[in-house]
């Protein structure tokens, strides 16, 4: 998880401007980076193209939307992170 | 190309599923209303609309690539670059490809040339929803039936 967190990190801090070292595990990417949705597909396409994979943001929004999930299960770091090194585990399996 | 009425393609050229590019005919008329304000005693074609061009030929890409179940909105532009001054009659062609189809977006990477010569490039980000039904769709039918967009191709490819 470690190195996928530095790549996401450096990702965003790369594509919003955003200071690396004010991004941890524990960031919301929303509530405390501030981090809007039109930037978010920037971050998305750049964490699609490194890890070879598609983050699946319609289904989350969903989710999201339908009281089925929390933003934190998705949007906190350490949990993105956890379920980017799953969806390239599916990738390899 | 009615620019007016933002009717910016007059026809699709070539249309590849397979390497994900588009390749279509935008004529720029040589009388316009806008040739009047922009600008008085030099007509040119606005930087503005030939990125509309861009993000017109890659929408119809991506609906192709969709098979009309989806539809792109420009949502962002990336090193954008305006190379010459495009003049009224002047017949263009804008090239696309998708270089990359997220989750409720695509980007593509487009570009303009007039007889051979580079006239501007752009990344482009589109937000990609499900196609809007009633009158939206019924307009883009239209548009797709005036430029020629291979419907059974696409419905079949």
């Amino acid at each position: 998880m470690s190195s996928t967190f530095d790549t996401v990190a450096t990702i965003i801090s790369e594509t919003c401007d955003i200071p690396r070292d004010t991004i941890k595990p524990e960031s919301h990417a929303i509530d405390d980076l501030g981090i809007d949705s039109l930037d978010f597909l920037d971050i998305a396409f750049a964490i699609d193209k490194a890890f070879g994979i598609k983050l699946p943001l319609e289904q989350w929004t969903q989710e999201v939307n339908d009281g089925k999930a929390t933003t934190e299960q998705y949007f906190v770091l350490k949990n993105l992170c956890a379920r980017i090194d799953g969806l390239v585990a599916a990738k390899g399996a | 190309m009615r620019i007016e009425y933002f009717q910016l393609i007059d026809r699709i050229a070539d249309l590849n599923l397979t390497d994900l590019t588009i390749r279509v005919e935008a004529n720029v008329p040589t009388a316009s209303t806008i040739f009047e304000g922009h600008f008085p005693g030099r007509p040119l074609m606005p930087g503005v609309l030939l990125i509309e061009s861009m993000a017109q030929a890659s929408g119809w890409l991506i609906i192709a690539r969709t098979k009309f179940t989806r539809m792109p909105f420009l949502a962002a532009l990336k090193t954008v670059k305006l190379r010459t001054f495009v003049t009224p009659g002047t017949a263009l062609t804008v090239s696309a490809k998708i270089a990359h189809e997220g989750s409720g977006f695509a980007v593509t990477e487009a570009s303009i040339e007039a007889d051979g010569k580079k006239i501007c490039d752009a990344e482009i980000t589109f937000r990609v929803v499900d196609f809007p039904q009633g009158e939206f769709r019924e307009a883009m039918e239209q548009v797709a039936t005036r430029i020629g967009f291979p419907k059974e191709t696409v419905a079949h490819g």
